[in-house]
């Protein structure tokens, strides 16, 4: 009997564990394009639609559709490129791109974040505002964290992350727009490079 | 007690090894998924499912989706203990090797 054999048993096991139960093509590069997306998005907003001096923005005044125009491109953008980048990627590696797998990430993604925006859009419309940026870092938290358990370690250490900053950001009035910048900018850049580099390596 | 005595002889083979690590992870997986997967054919397949069934292993439930006949698999809990057992034995036996 050779532990060669029984080695080889493990190695299949973990494999078989792996490609059947998570989605392993999620590409860091589109972490990276989404984290820039939204600095974008955030100079566009800070340097031509918020209020220089002590004014605020107002619902449903011109630069408040505007911003809300901005995120929903940034939103959209980032999944495009996701798509993309993912799709390639799990062609690459020889691997379906839609499979039960796949449809139980983005249904366990997509749950708390659609919950998520809904809640923020009710709250808007009453005028309250305060916390869009604390809720929308929450709730994107919570829905990778809740995705991560079908797919790589990286994105749920991005949930934590992206949860405690928003709470941060709740306790901290004033500081929304900024914090919205780190946790979807630069913190999207940041993961996205070290799954990007670990990509390289593997 | 021999090291042997732990390595379930229904687990030595490749297919039948895929099939439990699959269900070991998933709730229910149906055929063409787990064909896909362990890349065999559907009379291999089958036969192999069968061969766990007949142990309690694994339960297998018939339904249509439409017109379609579908068929999913499910491990049990005897299956589950059987398999842990069976990973606790190979781990054994490289670590005495070593």
């Amino acid at each position: 009997m050779d532990s060669k054999k029984y080695l080889d048993d493990i190695s299949q096991i973990k494999d078989l564990m792996n490609r059947s139960s998570r989605f392993i093509s999620l590409s860091g590069l589109s972490g990276i394009l989404a984290g820039v997306y939204a600095i974008t998005g955030a100079l566009v907003a800070y340097f031509f639609l918020l209020p220089q001096d002590d004014s605020y923005v107002v619902i449903h005044g011109w630069n408040f559709k505007l911003i809300v125009g901005i995120l929903i491109t940034v939103a959209v953008l980032s999944f495009v490129s996701a798509y993309l980048l993912t799709t390639r990627k799990a062609k690459k590696n020889n691997e379906k791109i839609w499979d039960d797998t796949t449809k139980r990430l983005l249904l366990n993604f997509f749950v708390p974040l659609v919950t998520g925006g809904i809640y923020i859009l009710i709250k808007l419309n009453s005028q309250h505002y305060g916390l869009t940026a604390s809720l929308m870092l929450i709730f994107y938290g919570l829905a990778l964290v809740n995705a991560s358990k079908y797919t790589i370690g990286t994105v749920q250490y991005l949930g934590y992350t992206q949860i405690v900053l928003g709470l941060i950001c709740a306790a901290m009035p004033g500081y929304g727009f900024w914090f919205w910048v780190v946790g979807f900018g630069i913190l999207h850049i940041v993961y996205g490079s070290i799954m990007h580099f670990r990509e390289e390596k593997a | 007690m021999g090291l042997i005595d732990n390595i379930n002889k229904l687990f030595d083979h490749r297919i039948r090894l895929g099939i439990m690590s699959i269900l070991m992870v998933n709730d229910d997986v149906d055929f063409n998924r787990l064909k896909e997967l362990l890349d065999v054919t559907d009379g291999n397949l089958a036969s192999h499912t069968k061969t766990l069934e007949k142990a309690d292993y694994i339960k297998i439930e018939k339904s249509f989706i439409g017109k379609k006949p579908n068929t999913k698999y499910m491990i049990t809990r005897l299956g589950k203990e059987a398999f842990k057992k069976h990973i606790d034995a190979l781990e054994h036996l490289i670590r005495n090797q070593e």
